[in-house]
């Protein structure tokens, strides 16, 4: 039952405990007591202060000091500003936010109450996403009801202080993540991001003041003030404070979410919690970061998981996606498709991530079938650097990690593809062989009759053999073949 | 901008007004009028846009690019049974491909594309969040978990 001690629930304390369409479930789990202590007894300076030192750091894969940027957001003077909770979670993987906004959509809704108190905002806006139709459903129903109690609204709790919040819908555009597309988005336009400065707290949706935060560091918040900033700056790493959400997925026995201190070590939670590699396979590589994180190995196993030391083993914290894979995943491949799902999602504004990530993909495809050389090794990382360094957003500027942390710690791999024209992992068709085992053989001839390219002659009742020059590699025969005489080497 | 003609009725015009107008025919609530009216007609074809154009005083180009930027947005019909493949990574490692493969080859259609009965058409959707039960299919709103290429005909059936 280790896998009760290990995790700690903060972000997800009411999911699963509390009838999420029921707010008097909410309110005994003490919802909305953090944001009337807030509203009653203290100065906006006062909770900002508090915010900052818990050390509370954001959760949608930045890790920028939540704190500071609701002081950026609060020292800018205008007569509207904004509050956004950013529930647009597009990266593949990834399910937190849907559970919380699933589980305890109150704490959401409290926590932009507070930030909007903090900063001085007076309208909030969820961006959700358009595929989590539950969540959606529920959050309507959580606002409803927080307006009904006059949680929301006009003089909450009669202090003079009024808020409320709107739904904006995504359209399925993973940009809009970005901060800066995101509010583009919310305002009817395609969600393509801006130059940073200035920053959504100068000049964000309208032109106004607007801050941003996405709904797992949102539902920090109401644990901050209710058990204190020293209280949750002592969970976690010196750097990173709290605990972190991580859907747990791919190759491994137990799937699912997972709250750990920062600080866990990766180890602990893939096979502890996780339970260990699915089938008993042993285990490879775990992908932490979604499509702009890396792929880390085993030496990193014993790594504490917090933001920095994440940057610095070449992946990312990102937002909280952990794909584990076994030995049957070729890394190339799984660069290729981080590279394919950045392709399809680059919104097209800057050259170097609209072209360069093409080419990026159509380098990992050449080697994938092999046709890569050594040169295109080369090639592969020049062109990540550059992409790094020169795109316009956080999407391009993190592109590149997958194919660089996969050469970093995969280069094996890659040269087996260029040089031996080998998938150790036996993923890619391009460099597979069919062989038929004699021994195993019948003589059927109904691999031979399936085959589209007429590459398999035998006798009836005798060995048949594939002719290699004329194979295409589709696999027809060995579906096709009953007696498990058709393998890939 | 699209190779399908179609003429909006009477009343199909009206709907579009209306929705437009439940928004206060504001600019900025184009997204949401584009939900709505996807709601409504199962797609966005020109002609559609052409009325949203008029209603909310945005250049046809604008809804267009708005249109074609968002995945969610289409501007070819749906079949009745829409079937969505999540190429989601855990859905990935999990062999959500090869589920892929078998789909184009039962339908024999590509990605994108409806059947000529206009009973199915296929698409891959990335992550729905439910990488527990990868890979994930979805047809319409049913969810089917933890599916293999054999699952796939018998889920077709479902639906025939």
């Amino acid at each position: 039952m280790d896998k009760k001690i290990k995790q700690l629930r903060l972000v997800l304390r009411n999911c699963g405990f509390i009838d999420p369409e029921n707010i008097d479930e909410a309110i005994a789990r003490d919802a909305y007591l953090s944001m009337g202590k807030v509203i009653t007894e203290m100065h906006p300076a006062e909770a900002i202060k508090i915010v900052k030192e818990s050390g509370l750091r954001g959760r949608g894969g930045g890790g920028f000091p939540t704190g500071l940027k609701w002081e950026f957001a609060c020292n800018n003077k205008a007569d509207r500003k904004y509050v956004v909770c950013n529930a647009d979670e597009g990266d593949p993987g990834a399910f937190m936010d849907r559970s919380v906004l699933e589980g305890d959509p109150h704490s959401v809704i409290e926590a932009m109450a507070i930030c909007a108190y903090c900063i001085g905002a007076g309208e909030g806006l969820i961006y959700i996403r358009a595929e989590y139709p539950l969540a959606i459903k529920r959050l309507k129903t959580a606002i409803a009801q927080a307006r009904e109690y006059g949680l929301l609204g006009k003089n909450i709790l009669g202090t003079g202080f009024s808020f409320d919040i709107e739904l904006r819908y995504g359209a399925g555009a993973f940009v809009c993540g970005e901060e800066t597309a995101l509010i583009h988005s919310m305002e009817g336009l395609r969600g393509e991001p801006t130059v940073k400065p200035p920053f959504p707290a100068e000049s964000g949706y309208h032109g106004k003041p607007t801050n941003v935060n996405n709904v797992e560091t949102l539902a920090c918040i109401p644990v901050i003030f209710s058990k204190g900033a020293d209280w949750f700056s002592k969970i976690g790493t010196e750097r990173s404070k709290g605990t972190k959400v991580f859907a747990l997925a791919g190759k491994v026995n137990n799937v699912g979410l997972v709250e750990v201190p920062m600080g866990t070590s990766l180890r602990e939670v893939i096979f502890e919690i996780g339970g260990g590699i699915n089938n008993d396979r042993k285990f490879k590589a775990v992908q932490t970061g979604g499509p702009s994180g890396g792929c880390l190995t085993e030496e990193h196993l014993d790594t504490p998981i917090d933001f920095d030391n994440l940057i610095e083993a070449g992946s990312m914290m990102g937002s909280g996606g952990m794909i584990v894979m076994d030995e049957d995943d070729c890394m190339v491949s799984v660069a290729k498709f981080y590279l394919d799902f950045t392709v399809e999602e680059s919104c097209g504004k800057c050259a170097p991530c609209r072209i360069g990530n093409k080419r990026l993909y159509e380098l990992l495809d050449h080697i994938c079938k092999g046709k890569g050389d050594m040169a295109d090794l080369d090639r592969l990382r020049n062109m990540s650097e550059v992409i790094k360094d020169t795109a316009l957003c956080g999407l391009g500027q993190t592109s590149p990690n997958p194919v660089l942390s996969t050469l970093d710690n995969f280069y094996d791999e890659y040269l087996a593809h260029v040089m031996d024209k080998k998938c150790p992992a036996g993923q890619c068709r391009g460099l597979m062989e069919f062989f038929i085992i004699e021994e195993n053989c019948v003589g059927c001839t109904a691999c031979a009759r399936v085959c589209p390219v007429n590459a398999i002659a035998g006798e009836r009742k005798e060995p048949h053999k594939i002719n290699k020059g004329i194979c295409i590699k589709c696999g027809a025969c060995m579906e096709k073949c009953k007696f498990d005489a058709i393998i890939i080497q | 901008m699209s190779s399908i003609k179609i003429e909006l009725r009477k009343q199909d015009i009206e709907k579009i007004r209306e929705i437009a107008a439940s928004f206060g025919n504001d600019e900025q609530e184009l997204i949401n009028v584009l939900h709505k009216c996807q709601e409504h007609f199962g797609y966005l074809p020109a002609e559609v846009q052409e009325v949203i154009s008029e209603a909310l005083q945005v250049p046809l180009a604008k809804i267009y690019g708005v249109v074609t930027f968002y995945s969610f947005f289409t501007m070819t019909p749906k079949g009745q049974n829409p079937v969505s493949i999540c190429m989601g990574t855990a859905c990935y490692v999990r062999g959500a491909e090869k589920v892929l493969e078998e789909f184009k080859k039962e339908l024999e259609i590509e990605v994108g594309q409806t059947t000529d009965d206009g009973r199915f058409s296929l698409s891959s959707l990335r992550c729905v969040g439910a990488c527990g039960l990868a890979p994930v299919v979805m047809v319409g709103d049913k969810t089917y978990g933890r599916v293999a290429p054999d699952d796939v005909k018998d889920i077709l059936k479902e639906y025939s």
